[in-house]
């Protein structure tokens, strides 16, 4: 009897739970993994909040993954154990792979659409949104902190040099000398850098030189495309930095952003690197600061061009239930608000994604009071994208960069000619492209 | 009549034997097979497509002349790590096993940094030999004018990792080491010490023939340490580079892997690594277990 008793009051137990949160609806819950440390860490946190507060149905919580590829393997490991999140960051650099893998993903038209979000394409800066659409125009991949590589400069430094703090140098020749005077002025360990070496030194240097990274328009147009950054430019700049680095005047700081301590701390003063580096440097340089465009071999023709997009865009992971997906539609259309994508352009230095954004922060008066700010969309627009600098979509291309890095590294060590580093940056890619080429073509 | 328990189940050592076999099927012989089947695979990074391509991984991967040079690299890198912690790790343990005041102290912090995570030590190493923050860099480079700098130079970032690898396994040599020193009967060296031997020679004909299981079982421990453990120790310090300086055969595992999202070539090169490993471990056990005295 007292068994019968028991089991009774806890089947009306577990019924009364039920219908309690029947009632109270929890919301719908929307993970989204992420890569951001620091204060860009925060404007997610500060997102997420901020949508969650603005109503009740859905809950998006965000949790960081480690670094730009740790995160982008920590979701391809979930998706294979059928546990991926909502959405993903992914940095510019896995793009290809993200849409090699059709069956994996959700393409952020088709999530738009079916949830009847209003979504208009041509709302989104075309710099930004066409390194995320395919050729067609649909949008794969919703564009979130976007930037571009730009040059930082120390102003006190300068001075101290007595080179005039707002005439930076504007090419190659004149940061070889300007690095030159600096060193002699007591910057002996380093007089120019950069963090990210292969982005900056042949990724953005091939577009803002107008130069092919590889055919077929940097892999956009197709997946048989083959590397091309072994060109006579090429080999010019990376001979030109092997001599400087052997005292210094040019110092490698390494395949990441680690290196970027360098500049805020006051030991480079001039330093090429992501838009994005703005909060660190605001929160962290005891010294004036500037920004300008990254230089160029001025007897290069077409040079300066313009930059690519760097930074991550946000992927739809497939597989989902339709009602998650529509608190999806609702938090991108919550990002993409005009009023909070100016927010977070001011706040982060990454570029605006909307038009409307853009033309709001520049209607406020906010570059100029705000000199060097519109530096990255100044070289991001400033020229109507060739094929060589609409983008780049390369398979593999995580650890197509580390054999780039590895072979850069050589010719900085002196172990290797530029020449033959470059060659070989260029051969061990294209195997690797054609690897990539395979697995997905099928 | 010799005194014997004898037990007439059956059934009961398999019974004993089942949780070690379970672990031992779950974390060894499952994943083990796993690597097996996708080393013959060509497949995409989220499993989509897969293609049965036979030995073509296997082929890929010994024709690569970067594969070869980690070779090179896993070979100075392991003798290098093993040789040096075991060789420091008994010196600091015939030390500390001798009558000096505070000996449980140094026995204690002695230990300490095997508590360490391997990524955790290679992020203390990298601090004080960064080149533009580290301290020790900066003594390195001030005081002995040798141009410091890891990030570029191959041999110094193989040192640094050598030392890091190295000063992480000292504690647990070391532990076992003392272990072994302290379970030597004290008459046999009094004898010894009796007869007229002197310290360096009591060492070597007593104390050292009656380490040499314990220095045995720790060969064989510290060449699997070095080949597997140190991942975590080079991926934070050097990430393999510069150029592939510090690529070791593990390393590439993860990196072809994880980075390139080539499971199959990782896959093919995780079988190989593990088929050196075994025969190692065959060939120490035929070979140097003859010289060891039970």
């Amino acid at each position: 009897m007292f068994s019968r008793r028991l089991l009774l009051s806890a089947a009306a137990g577990i019924a009364l739970i039920a219908s309690a949160g029947a009632q109270a609806q929890a919301p719908i819950e929307i993970q989204w993994w992420h890569a951001l440390t620091g204060a860009n860490n925060d404007v997610v946190v500060k997102l997420s909040n901020d949508f969650n507060a603005s109503q009740s149905q859905y809950k998006v919580v965000p949790s960081y993954k480690g670094s730009y590829p740790d995160t982008m393997n920590a979701g391809i490991a979930a998706f294979r154990a059928n546990n991926a999140p909502h959405i993903l960051q992914v940095f510019e650099v896995g793009t290809a792979t993200m849409m090699g893998a059709r069956g994996a993903i959700k393409p952020v038209f088709d999530v738009m659409k079916e949830s009847g979000e209003k979504f208009d394409p041509n709302a989104y800066l075309p710099a930004v949104a066409g390194y995320y659409s395919t050729s067609k125009g649909e949008m794969l991949s919703m564009p979130f902190n976007s930037s571009t590589a730009i040059m930082w400069y120390n102003k006190d430094a300068f001075k101290k040099a007595n080179l005039d703090p707002n005439k930076p140098p504007k090419t190659w020749p004149e940061v070889f000398d300007y690095a030159k005077k600096l060193k002699a002025a007591g910057y002996a360990t380093c007089g120019v850098s950069n963090a990210w070496g292969t982005w900056l030194l042949l990724e953005q240097f091939s577009a803002w030189h107008n130069l092919p990274i590889a055919t077929k328009a940097n892999g956009m147009d197709g997946f048989d495309t083959e590397l091309r950054i072994n060109s006579p430019t090429h080999v010019r700049l990376l001979t030109d930095l092997v001599a400087l680095q052997k005292d210094k005047t040019y110092d490698y700081s390494g395949r990441t952003n680690n290196g970027e301590g360098r500049f805020t701390s006051g030991e480079c003063p001039i330093f090429m690197t992501s838009s994005g580096f703005f909060g660190n440097v605001k929160a962290n340089a005891k010294f004036d600061f500037g920004m300008s465009t990254l230089p160029y071999y001025p007897d290069v023709a077409g040079a300066p061009q313009n930059s690519i997009i760097g930074g991550a865009s946000l992927w739809v992971m497939g597989g989902k239930k339709a009602d998650e997906y529509k608190g999806v539609a609702k938090f991108f259309t919550f990002l993409s608000d005009t009023d909070r994508q100016a927010w977070l352009h001011k706040e982060s230095g990454y570029l605006p994604i909307t038009k409307a954004a853009y033309e709001k922060v520049k209607a406020e008066g906010f570059y100029q009071t705000n000199p060097g700010r519109d530096v990255p969309v100044i070289q991001m627009a400033g020229k109507p994208p060739t094929d060589n600098s609409r983008g780049l979509r390369l398979g593999s291309l995580v650890q197509i960069r580390d054999m780039w890095s590895e072979e850069l590294e050589a010719a900085f060590a002196g172990t290797k000619s530029p020449k033959d580093a470059l060659d070989a940056a260029v051969a061990r890619g294209n195997a690797a492209l054609r690897q990539f080429e395979r697995t997905v073509t099928r | 009549m010799e005194k014997r328990a004898i037990y007439s189940h059956k059934l009961l050592p398999y019974l004993l034997l089942v949780p070690q076999m379970v672990v031992v099927i779950v974390f060894f012989y499952f994943p083990a097979s796993q690597a097996l089947y996708q080393s013959f695979l060509l497949e995409d990074a989220f499993g989509l497509h897969s293609e049965f391509v036979w030995f073509e991984n296997f082929e890929h991967v010994l024709k690569d002349p970067d594969y070869w040079l980690s070779f090179v690299v896993t070979a100075i890198f392991s003798v290098a790590v093993a040789g040096l912690s075991l060789a420091l790790a008994l010196l600091f343990a015939v030390m500390a096993d001798g009558q000096i005041r505070g000996a449980n102290a140094y026995k204690t912090l002695m230990i300490w940094p095997y508590a360490v995570a391997p990524a955790v030590a290679g992020v203390l190493w990298l601090f004080m030999f960064q080149p533009s923050l580290g301290i020790l860099a900066q003594i390195i480079r001030d005081r002995f004018g040798v141009d410091w700098n890891p990030l570029l130079n191959g041999t110094h970032a193989m040192l640094l990792v050598i030392m890091a690898s190295t000063w992480k396994q000292i504690s647990y040599n070391f532990l076992f080491f003392l272990a072994g020193l302290q379970s030597i009967p004290r008459s046999v060296i009094e004898a010894a010490a009796i007869d007229g031997a002197s310290a360096t020679r009591r060492f070597w004909t007593i104390i050292f023939p009656l380490l040499s299981p314990t220095a045995f079982f720790l060969l064989v421990v510290n060449v699997t340490y070095v080949f597997f453990d140190t991942f975590g120790i080079i991926d934070t310090m050097t990430g393999g580079g510069p150029s592939q300086a510090t690529s070791t055969l593990v390393y590439k595992v993860y990196n072809d892997g994880r980075a390139g999202s080539n499971l199959g070539g990782s896959a093919a090169q995780s079988v190989i690594l593990m088929i050196i490993v075994v025969a190692l471990t065959a060939i120490q056990f035929k070979y140097v277990e003859r010289k060891v005295h039970y």
